[in-house]
């Protein structure tokens, strides 16, 4: 029988804050311009050049180990990395290592089967690194190049490395884990966390042992996973190569893989300080982070509701599902939207329908924001409650909707020069409904008769007559009572 | 502390020097006389000092988050032994 295994992975997540500046000079972190134009002397390293902390990297981080209920340091410091590779100019790093900013936290994550709470091992701040293009060779191939061109541009740009406990347990656990960490950063305001421009970065440890066991077994590191898509293909592809090496009764060799994206396989990577022997040592020029409870509770006082807690309140106080709440939660501005919107219904529920159903489809059909809408929250309100409210039924609802998707018009008024109120008037149909019965006497018998499915038929009828007016729920009754009468 | 030639061999690969064999040997000599000298500090008791990191009293030195102009990229470039397209070109690093 073969053995049953349990991955073990943890995750690092890095981080670039949203500064105008970067972490140790005034130089803009703007993505995307010319190479080396966002490059002084301190970020080049210039001999006699000294980095002095941007303050509001610094209250970024703090926000960041907040929202993930870490310990807030009381004292905390920057330290030196040592390695050799040309994407650093001063042949060091500065980063934290044994007292960084956040520590201890936790992030609860939502699965199909409960909240799970990951532990978030620490929360530290760090430089980023500057960027280099492999030439030559086979065109962008770290193995094959020649040369290698560098762009400081990045380099100096504030980053958060967000490093979880051991305590996931498979591929989608981590696709939840990034999921709702990248929910958390951008309620908080403190990275655009865009993946294709590389402000959000994820490497994975992922190890394997025989479940029901304790021993962490030997992990592989996965990096150039850059996006979470990958990064859950990257894990599976990963668990799967290391229970077929067990299998065979080979051992798994500690090391740094890279995803490949075109062959959809983990490859072995040679890193790039053999030793990994960083000599870390207190950074010299900078002086410790000293922050005062103070300072650390005006910046709890600033985070606003984070997604965990939406999804709670929206859950209880809307009477949503979970996966409801999930969705309209998931993008803190269509949280807010929906806010507005539930004080102008009185179903809540079918507001949210609405949101996820017609008007969600309807947007992404026209590539629209909701900023670039012509309707308003009490408008769409206005369109649930006339139909929770029966005047006009779910066919003609969504025609209204419609309308007042293109021209922003009220629905009551589309209703009203439209003529589409429903009929829910029981005497008006029930004349519509004799009328029908009469008219169809074959049918009657076959219901009578027993095949009691003709209704369908009838009903269909009757709604024709009413040009679609008639209230369908109504209509059912009615023809009931009558038949069975 | 004893230091092998190992250790020295070691720390220059870390640090990209290159070492001749004499060379090796002379400077396990001298850096073992450092620590050695160093090593007295090891006769202290410490026990009720707080480390310390920072020789200056001093904490929490920020800065703004306010741009400054950065050097243009021919100036950046400047010191480059190879340039190309306003890139530094690095040899082959694997």
């Amino acid at each position: 029988m073969p053995t049953e295994y349990e991955p073990v992975i943890g995750l690092e997540v890095h981080c670039e804050l949203k500064t105008a500046t970067k972490l140790f000079c005034g130089c803009r972190t703007t993505f995307g311009n010319e190479a080396n134009t966002q490059v002084c002397p301190v970020c080049l390293g210039l001999p006699g050049t000294l980095p002095v902390l941007n303050e509001k990297a610094v209250e970024y981080a703090v926000k960041i180990g907040l929202a993930l209920n870490c310990t807030i340091a009381q004292y905390a410091k920057m330290d030196r990395k040592n390695y050799y590779y040309p994407d650093l100019p001063k042949a060091y790093q500065i980063s934290q290592y044994d007292k960084p900013l956040n520590y201890g936290g936790y992030l609860e994550v939502p699965l199909k089967e409960g909240i799970k709470r990951i532990g978030v091992t620490r929360a530290h701040l760090e430089e980023d690194a500057g960027k280099l293009v492999h030439a030559g060779g086979k065109a962008g191939r770290l193995d094959s190049s020649d040369y290698s061109l560098a762009d400081y541009n990045r380099g100096g740009i504030p980053l958060v490395e967000i490093v979880s406990e051991p305590d996931i347990r498979s591929a989608d656990e981590a696709y939840a884990y990034l999921t709702e960490l990248k929910n958390i950063l951008l309620y908080i305001d403190v990275s655009d966390c865009n993946m294709e421009e590389g402000s959000l970065r994820c490497d994975a440890n992922v190890s394997i042992r025989p479940k029901g066991t304790e021993k962490f077994g030997t992990r592989t590191e996965i990096k150039n996973m850059n996006s979470f898509k990958f990064a859950k293909q990257a894990i599976e592809y990963e668990i799967k190569r290391q229970a077929a090496l067990l299998d065979k009764g080979e051992r798994v060799v500690q090391e740094s893989r890279l995803w490949d994206v075109t062959e959809n396989k983990t490859k072995t990577m040679r890193s790039k300080e053999e030793a990994h022997d960083y000599r870390y040592f207190p950074e010299p020029d900078l002086v410790p982070i000293i922050l005062s409870g103070d300072y650390v509770r005006k910046i709890k006082d600033q985070l606003p509701e984070l997604p965990g807690a939406k999804r709670a309140r929206f859950a209880s106080k809307y009477g949503l599902t979970a996966y409801d709440a999930g969705v309209l939660t998931a993008d803190q501005e269509l949280a807010h939207w929906f806010e507005e919107g539930a004080k102008h219904t009185k179903s809540p529920k079918g507001l949210a329908n609405w949101i996820m159903g017609d008007m969600a489809a309807k947007m992404k059909e026209q590539e629209k924001e909701l900023k670039d809408l012509e309707f308003d929250q009490k408008k769409l309100g206005e369109l649930v409650d006339l139909m929770e409210a029966g005047t006009i039924n779910s066919k003609q609802a969504k025609e209204v909707f419609a309308e007042m998707f293109d021209a922003g018009v009220s629905p009551a008024e589309v209703v009203k020069s439209r003529g589409l109120a429903q009929v829910s008037d029981p005497k008006a149909i029930e004349g519509a409904v004799d009328k029908v019965l009469s008219e169809n006497p074959n049918v009657v018998a076959d219901y009578k008769g027993g095949k009691q499915g003709v209704i369908g038929f009838l009903v269909g009828k009757v709604m024709q007559a009413s040009r679609g007016k008639a209230n369908p729920k109504l209509v059912n009754e009615i023809l009931k009572k009558k038949l069975d009468a | 502390m004893a230091l092998s030639e190992k250790d020295v061999q070691y720390v220059a690969k870390l640090a990209r020097l290159e070492v001749t064999d004499p060379e090796v040997a002379k400077y396990t000599q001298q850096l073992a006389n450092i620590l050695e000298y160093v090593e007295q500090l090891n006769k202290l008791d410490t026990t009720q000092v707080e480390p310390l990191t920072h020789p200056l009293d001093v904490k929490n030195v920020f800065r703004p988050d306010e741009p400054k102009p950065s050097l243009t990229q021919a100036e950046v470039l400047s010191n480059g032994p190879e340039v190309q397209s306003g890139h530094f070109k690095v040899p082959k690093i694997m």
